[in-house]
């Protein structure tokens, strides 16, 4: 069996999963609803005003300084992948590669855009 | 490693793909075209994995499934819209434009793939498998250095437009 179809079969098994665990409740499940049972947020507190809308852009810095580190650790997967074969002078790339994104997490540190007001 | 291409796998992936593509362009709800997206890249990472691509199928994954989607979803919460019905509707007035550009990239992609030489046969993937990361370490720790650094710089400059444009958008 090939490497791929092993993580195939996994996938299908992944998927059926969570299918199952939503058929069954519909098969055996007890049906007495109310409307405390049928509201949203049965267990929650009631929301206040419009559900939709803006969020603050400070989730937007903290999505973009995710996709730059997501990023570089594709860049360091295959560093890491052949570490002992690439040597001293790869090592030195790499942490010129990671130096410079350190320098944009300084930055974005130093500019205040970490801190949540 | 998988060497040969499934036809059947290939055609329900392709399918798939191409259902989640148009889904994205027809829902009228910005944020189920969103999460459609997803369906649609990891359909592409499937198409990868079965050329052998494995650590492309794994940044596809990661990158464009798991990063560029919640980064549009994240722009979806961070614009003014009182609903999300209807927030995603054909603007009637580019379509001419539209197809006259899609035919054009279609012909392309056509010409291209009918004279390249470097088609996903079965001979060359069998000469791509094996281990297709530590080749590209090789590669990008050697040959594509300086390109390697460059995309440093290009993430860093991201980083900081990013930073710029949301701290002037905070203080006004």
């Amino acid at each position: 069996m090939s490497y791929f179809a092993k993580i195939f079969i996994l996938l299908i098994a992944a998927t059926i999963f969570p299918i199952m665990a939503m058929i069954v409740p519909l098969i055996i499940q007890p049906r007495q609803p109310n409307k405390e049972k049928n509201s949203q947020y049965e267990c929650g507190v009631d929301t206040v005003g419009r559900n939709i809308i803006r969020y603050r852009i400070s989730y937007f810095l903290y999505a973009i300084i995710f996709v730059v580190f997501d990023v570089e650790t594709i860049f360091l997967f295959p560093w890491a992948v052949k570490f002992n074969d690439l040597g001293l002078f790869a090592l030195v790339e790499m942490f010129i590669f990671a130096g410079i994104l350190a320098i944009g997490l300084a930055y974005a540190w130093k500019k205040g855009a970490l801190t949540w007001k | 490693m998988n060497n040969d291409l499934n036809p059947a796998l290939f055609y329900f992936l392709a399918a798939v793909m191409l259902l989640s593509a148009l889904a994205i362009v027809y829902c009228r709800n910005l944020v189920y075209s969103a999460l459609f997206m997803v369906v649609c890249f990891l359909s592409i990472a499937g198409l990868y994995a079965m050329i052998s691509a494995d650590f492309l199928a794994a940044v596809q994954i990661m990158v464009y499934a798991g990063t560029i989607v919640i980064l549009i979803v994240l722009c979806i919460m961070i614009t003014r819209r009182t609903t999300m019905e209807r927030t995603n509707m054909p603007e009637k007035k580019y379509i001419l434009r539209a197809s006259v550009l899609a035919g054009l990239l279609f012909f392309l992609l056509a010409y291209i793939f009918v004279n390249s030489e470097v088609l996903p046969t079965t001979n060359n993937i069998i000469a791509l498998s094996g281990d297709t990361v530590s080749g590209l370490a090789d590669l990008l720790l050697g040959h594509y250095m300086l390109a390697f650094e460059i995309a440093a710089v290009l993430l860093l400059a991201a980083m900081i437009g990013a930073v710029v444009l949301a701290k002037g958008a905070d203080e006004k």
